[in-house]
């Protein structure tokens, strides 16, 4: 590559190829004129160390590359990080502006102007931003800005071609003097007038590049970008009228509590049906059962048989129970798979209609509490779809304590769909008062551990401050796209740590450390948790999948108050090993042990201290106890709650709760 | 006074915004210090949501009570 530095990615360029960058501020468009531009050649690569995938394609002679959508570039996020280094190696960058918020978008494209890379604007939307009653006068922006200014809809293909005519006419644009000066001056020292530019900003990373300081002047410039866009936007546009309509109002109901909550109670009830009911039965049923089990794992065992026996070593490793040929493809395929692709097609949904921004503020207050914001609300739900899944996801959270706090509570308290699904088949055959029993003591423990966990941790988890998109009716396209290349992501990334798993549990079964554990644990479960010593199997067979351990129990004879307690403890209970090794990759190996300990000795701490109690409430019956268990962890966590917020309130003055 | 206090439907200047990345991120969001901003809504005991032409932003409360405005 002709660069000095590399944008991070692996990418194939050919020589002589200009780069032509598509950035823009989220929900601008930029994906519809990414797949115009390009066509059927696309490549997608991940960001190394994110979750996040750039695209990149051919056009013409010259190669095409997205960009995650972000307000500004600096290093605030992973998404700003990755933007600002594939913008800083741009031969041309096309700028996607939504016409309806020129304000706050014209930010994004003086910053980009001023790094002096040659820019063409898409003003894209004009027909919604004429709908609501603004006029641009385009000729104007484009004299004010010093580069061509091209009027799009691209939904609707129109101005796309312009555009790309354009592309020809990209020039730098109009820099303010006093700015352009201080660049001038630092340009010897870094090379380029776009890396001055971020070094005068106070970016750590690209001064650390060159080994200069971070400027300090981020402030007055960004004041004074600030100022122009504004003076620009008020020269530019013209509003005729300004009307509530249907999507404001819907918007409106959907972060008050009144009308929020059963909106999101709706939201969820539609997950969970098309997921939970629709996904995890019939389509697992065929997906599982039929095809992996019935059709795949014979053919495989039968395949491998020919060399090696199944009853050996490594007969067991590969085609065994726990086999890395048999097992891993199943879970992975058969079952994972499809409630993978279910939840991230409900994520993108509510991502691409502008929802989740609202479901974020809505339950910002709820997880406060347990020091996290809004934004945490995501890998939550993703949890009660696949933990491993989650804890990757946990990686959009803005800081390391967020991360630590979330994490934990997903492997302590969030049961994954595949376990929901045999608990709530326990459940049902025990009647409801132990259901919400079950409930009530996951949510104080949840509630609990994430209070002690805020009040503990050293610092300050950061606040909610998101942007709220207009709502619009999701592109299905869009939808489709996101939830393809998430899936695709997820299941590359986890497959080889299932395999992993997979294998480490086999080697367990070999060398009879799984009949050790279980025998090692069985005193626990007899003399603490009042259960048959059998439990412990189950429990054990929940490390190698979730719902393993739960299923384990369908086949025992339990009374009602057994099933729940073992539910319990087997819900807190460590993670499955593939969500270990997740942890272990993101949280280092010290943190994650310390976590992987925390669960062994919360879920046996809870589980017996329901068992213990119910002996003493219950008093020879068991459903008579409930009520009472049920105020003791109610009051338990109150009490934590109120001894919490007493501690924390002295040393932050006032400003932790 | 601080965000946390304002009603819905009141116009509001924002005086002073605590800490230098925050501050960052709202000069981009187009609510710096300076900006005339309406309360679109409050969710009780959560965050403040703040409008300024079509640009809406939501702002938790920890946050809000340490942001200065006066009444406009």
């Amino acid at each position: 590559m002709a660069h000095c530095h590399n944008t991070g990615l692996k990418m194939d360029i050919p020589a002589g190829a200009r780069k032509i960058v598509l950035a823009g501020n989220p929900n601008a468009g930029k994906s519809v004129f990414f797949n115009h531009f390009t066509g059927l050649y696309v490549d997608v690569s991940n960001y190394p160390g994110t979750t996040l995938e750039i695209s990149h394609g051919r056009f013409g002679s010259d190669v095409i590359i997205d960009t995650p959508g972000v307000y500004g570039i600096s290093s605030f996020n992973d998404e700003e990080r990755i933007a600002r280094d594939i913008i800083l190696s741009a031969d041309t960058v096309i700028n996607i502006v939504n016409a309806v918020h020129l304000e706050r978008d014209l930010f994004l494209t003086q910053q980009i102007i001023d790094t002096g890379v040659p820019v063409v604007v898409a003003l894209n939307m004009v027909d919604e931003a004429q709908k609501q009653g603004i006029e641009i006068d385009v000729d104007l922006l484009s004299d004010l800005l010093g580069v061509p200014v091209i009027p799009t809809v691209a939904v609707r293909k129109q101005g796309l071609d312009r555009v790309k005519k354009a592309l020809a006419a990209a020039r730098p644009g109009n820099i303010d003097a006093g700015l352009q000066q201080k660049l001038t001056r630092l340009v010897d020292r870094v090379g380029s007038q776009a890396e001055a530019l971020l070094v005068l900003e106070g970016d750590p990373v690209v001064a650390g590049r060159h080994g200069l300081e971070p400027g300090g002047e981020r402030e007055e410039i960004y004041l004074s970008r600030r100022e122009r866009v504004n003076d620009i936007t008020g020269h530019v546009v013209k509003e005729t009228s300004r009307g509530a309509n249907i999507s404001s109002i819907l918007g409106r109901w959907m972060i008050k509590p009144a009308t929020g909550i059963p909106m999101l109670a709706l939201a969820l009830w539609a997950m969970y049906q098309v997921i939970g009911v629709f996904i995890a039965g019939a389509v697992v049923g065929v997906t599982e059962e039929t095809i992996m089990i019935g059709k795949y794992e014979p053919a495989v065992r039968g395949f491998v048989g020919q060399f090696i026996a199944e009853n050996s070593t490594p007969g067991t490793i590969l085609i065994g129970e726990f086999g890395v040929l048999t097992m891993t493809v199943t879970y992975v395929l058969g079952l994972l798979m499809p409630l993978v692709v279910g939840f991230y097609f409900f994520l993108s949904l509510f991502e691409d209609s502008g929802y989740l921004p609202r479901i974020a503020t809505l339950v910002d207050r709820l997880l406060t509490g347990i020091g996290l914001n809004g934004r945490a609300v995501i890998p939550m739900i993703l949890g009660f779809g696949c933990v491993t899944m989650a804890s990757i996801t946990t990686r959009l959270l803005s800081s390391e304590r967020e991360r630590r706090i979330t994490i934990f509570l997903l492997g302590l308290a969030i049961p994954c769909s595949a376990q929901l699904g045999v608990i709530a088949g326990l459940l049902a055959g025990v009647g409801p008062q132990y259901a919400v029993l079950y409930a009530l003591v996951i949510l104080t423990v949840l509630v609990i551990v994430g209070t002690v966990l805020n009040t503990l941790l050293p610092g300050k988890s950061a606040e909610l401050l998101i942007d709220l998109p207009p709502l619009r009716l999701p592109r299905m396209d869009n939808v489709l796209r996101k939830t393809a290349t998430k899936s695709y992501m997820f299941l590359k990334e986890a497959t080889p740590l299932f395999a992993l798993g997979a294998l480490i549990i086999s080697i367990f079964q070999v060398t009879g450390i799984l009949t050790m554990l279980q025998n090692l644990l069985a005193p626990v479960t007899v003399g603490w948790l009042n259960l048959p010593p059998e439990t412990a199997t189950a429990f054990i067979m929940g490390i190698v999948r979730r719902d393993f351990g739960a299923a384990g129990l369908t086949d025992m004879a339990l009374t009602p108050m057994a099933t729940v307690i073992s539910l319990i403890t087997i819900t807190l209970f460590v993670p499955c090993i593939a969500s270990i090794l997740v942890i272990f990759k993101e949280r280092g190996r010290k943190e994650a042990a310390l976590m992987w300990a925390g669960t062994w000795v919360i879920a046996f701490t809870i589980g017996g201290l329901v068992a213990q109690l119910s002996g003493i409430f219950g008093n020879g019956n068991a459903a008579r106890g409930i009520p009472l268990i049920i105020a003791a962890f109610v009051t338990l966590a109150l009490a934590v709650l109120l001894t919490c917020r007493f501690a924390k309130k002295p040393k932050n003055s006032g400003a932790g709760c | 006074m601080t965000l946390d206090r304002v009603k819905k439907g009141q116009h509001i200047k924002i005086l002073s915004i605590p800490d230098e990345m925050i501050r960052a991120q709202a000069i981009r969001f187009g609510i710096a210090e300076g900006a005339i901003v309406l309360c679109e809504e409050v969710v009780p005991a959560g965050p403040i949501v703040l409008r300024k032409n079509k640009q809406e932003i939501a702002i938790g409360r920890g946050l809000a009570n340490r942001i200065s405005v006066a009444l406009n």
